[in-house]
């Protein structure tokens, strides 16, 4: 097979996920010896409409967001939903807590009806289209996002933990967060990013989504060891998951 | 000259963001000119009531990948405000550290990659690894070292951990900062390297001069990025930070989801240009010498010469940064854990953004929850000032056929360094 051709496509987010793959620096020479960029607005100028691999950032948030990707989406024969905005919606999901009407009011005041500022709840890619590939996290760890490339351009199955987050955390050996007093994440989010927050003094806020299957019973049972609430959790799980099946 | 001219740039590329510029002109007869932001609106003031003031900083953090320091430090500065929170002078120091490497990663990544391609005469920095690859070298070093700085101090590149209401939730060691004092030393060679090649190709940037306002934070003694109050080259005294909204006067444009400011005219400029025009005195030496090598004065009104002004600001915090960690060192690392507690209150936070000055404020209620929250973006600020340049620059450059004057847009849009997502997302060019 040739070098198949990547296209990367920015829709509503902070573009801090293709800020990763520029963050490679010169290990991206080393992705470009498997695919070829064809179109990366951020980056360079070049444009097209013949793609293999479409990459997808951002989240979707108006009709034309939506028909624009859906065109995508025919054109490519993989896609990678890239980094938090894309795979679950991220925090532009917070938005969904409130109704659009007074979402719109609160920032444009009076000017809220104009057509060109018009918004409806925000989705995540795969709830448009069919997305082939994950590249979970905000932002995204680039060192994931090379392996996923390299796997797809060589024609293997990548593998994403499915597993929490608390596994690699007691890896690291930190102290668990709960320990201090805090509500963490850790036991209901997707592992894959080396417990970066809980290594850094910080709880983790969920931003590489729920696991697979998590495990709510043991869930349930931090919480009441700890003296914390289902509302105390939630009041966190809705920053990157509003809206993400919970019980 | 009796041209027509039909400019379209549907999402001007090498800026961070979606923009557009249009461009109409029959016989020579402007009939349009206007540069529009189409980016998708994210509405951040509105998601952030109902939560914590222990969250702010992380939710508001994604409004930009580029500036998610910056954007960090305004929430925390606001909560803090807000909540009466004081801080050490051992947290003030590190956290203008940390705010700092955002300037290189983000100054560096502007001119290496986004502006350099344009004065070489090629479309990316992809042909510029076979053609230049000493200058790509230079900028990937850089550009490293701003996110090794950003690392150690936040905890990763881009969305800051460890910078939360009342100070760090891991501190560097004093052997991490010696290393990283090492490693701004042994940036300083990259930095001259990437002068001398602005410096050789600085006769590409256009001539264009368009006298303006220009808004940048001013501290007393320092070139500040994070502390002072709101000056302005207009006016001789500082307006205080809250009250930011009677300086920015936000206005929604049918143009434009990113708001639009004026205050003493029908526009404004911010960023690294603003911060010289306002702080050029107090530049430190070896910034100093780099805006004599360039010719820069204070009062420079060409628009194009942000970029002349973002070079010297690397200098300027390459060796502030210095500075800084020599003194957090001389007073030794203290273990100091972030303290802060729930209070109902208002406050705001102002910080200098790579591309210019940034407000947030927000108001909690007892519990510490949000109940209402303003932002006011750079690239915002800087959008009326980009179409009032455009009014004037057409007609000047018109001679120069289509694609120059394209190009010569497009340079200049690129020149704000524009944060699009930050102001929503912004960048298209329709020349019709």
């Amino acid at each position: 097979m040739s070098k198949p051709r990547v296209a990367i496509f920015d829709f509503a987010c902070c573009e801090g996920c293709q800020l990763q793959i520029v963050n490679m620096e010169e290990e991206i020479i080393d992705l470009l010896s498997v695919v070829t960029p064809v179109e990366w607005r951020e980056a360079i100028s070049d444009q097209s409409t013949e793609y293999d691999i479409a990459i997808i950032e951002g989240s979707i948030t108006r009709p034309e967001d939506e028909e624009r990707l859906k065109t995508i989406r025919d054109r490519a024969k993989v896609l990678i939903a890239l980094g938090a905005c894309a795979t679950i919606g991220g925090v532009n999901k917070l938005k969904n807590n409130f109704g659009m009407d007074d979402v719109k009011s609160s920032v444009y005041g009076e000017a809220r009806d104009m057509p060109h500022l018009s918004t409806y709840p925000t989705k995540a890619a795969d709830e448009i289209v069919k997305v082939d590939y994950k590249v979970h996290g905000c932002p995204i760890d680039n060192r994931e996002f090379a392996y996923i490339v390299k796997c797809i351009a060589t024609g293997k199955e990548p593998v994403i933990p499915y597993y929490p987050v608390c596994v690699e955390c007691k890896e690291k050996e930190n102290v668990c967060r709960f320990e201090y007093g805090e509500i963490c994440l850790g036991p209901i989010t997707r592992a894959g990013c080396d417990a970066r927050c809980p290594s850094n003094g910080a709880w983790c806020f969920g931003c590489r989504g729920f696991v697979d299957d998590p495990n709510m019973n043991a869930g349930r049972e931090i919480l009441e060891k700890y003296g914390k609430t289902v509302e105390d959790l939630m009041h966190r799980i809705v920053l990157f998951n509003t809206g993400r099946k919970e019980e | 000259m009796g041209k027509s001219i039909d400019i379209n740039v549907h999402h001007v590329t090498r800026v961070e963001g979606h923009g557009n510029i249009l461009v109409k002109a029959q016989d020579g007869k402007i009939e349009k000119v206007e540069w529009q932001v189409p980016e998708a609106p994210r509405f951040f003031e509105a998601m952030v009531r109902g939560r914590n003031y222990l969250d702010i900083q992380t939710i508001v953090s994604r409004i930009c990948g580029i500036c998610s320091v910056t954007h960090s430090l305004a929430a925390i500065k606001g909560v803090e405000d807000a909540l009466e929170i004081e801080v050490s002078p051992q947290t003030d120091k590190l956290r203008i550290l940390a705010h700092y490497s955002e300037q290189v990663e983000s100054h560096s990544l502007h001119l290496g990659y986004l502006v350099a391609p344009d004065l070489l005469g090629v479309n990316s920095v992809v042909p510029l690894v076979a053609s230049h690859p000493d200058v790509v070298k230079t900028v990937i070093s850089l550009h490293k070292l701003g996110n090794q700085w950003m690392e150690l101090l936040t905890g990763r590149m881009t969305h800051p951990v460890t910078i939360v209401p009342g100070g760090f939730t891991k501190l560097p060691t004093e052997a991490e900062l010696r290393g990283l004092q090492k490693k701004i030393k042994e940036g300083i060679p990259a930095l001259n390297t990437l002068k001398d090649v602005i410096l050789s190709l600085a006769s590409r940037l256009p001539a264009f001069d368009r006298p303006t306002e220009y808004v940048a934070v001013k501290d007393k003694s320092v070139y500040s990025f994070y502390h002072g109050d709101i000056a302005s080259t207009d006016i001789e005294k500082t307006e205080d930070v809250h009250n930011f909204e009677s300086c920015v006067n936000e206005y929604v444009s049918p143009q434009s989801t990113a708001k639009w400011t004026k205050w003493h005219r029908d526009s404004y400029a911010v960023g690294a240009l603003a911060r010289f025009n306002v702080n050029a005195d107090l530049l430190l030496p070896m910034a100093k010498d780099v805006a004599k090598e360039f010719g820069l004065k204070k009062g420079c009104c060409n628009p194009y010469m942000n970029n002349v002004a973002q070079l010297l600001e690397l200098y300027q915090v390459a060796e502030h940064g210095l500075q800084l960690i020599d003194e957090v060192l001389t007073a030794s690392i203290k273990p100091e854990k972030p303290v802060s507690r729930p209070k109902a209150g208002e406050g705001v936070g102002c910080v200098e953004a790579p591309r210019g000055i940034l407000f947030h404020r927000y108001a909690f209620d007892a519990r510490g929850n949000c109940t209402r929250a303003n932002i006011c973006i750079p690239t915002g600020q800087n959008h009326a000032n980009i179409q009032k340049d455009f009014e004037v620059l057409v007609p000047q450059f018109m001679d120069r056929g289509q694609d120059e004057l394209k190009l010569i847009m497009e340079m200049l849009v690129r020149s704000y360094d524009p944060c699009i997502s930050c102001s929503t997302h912004f960048l298209n060019i329709d020349f019709v």
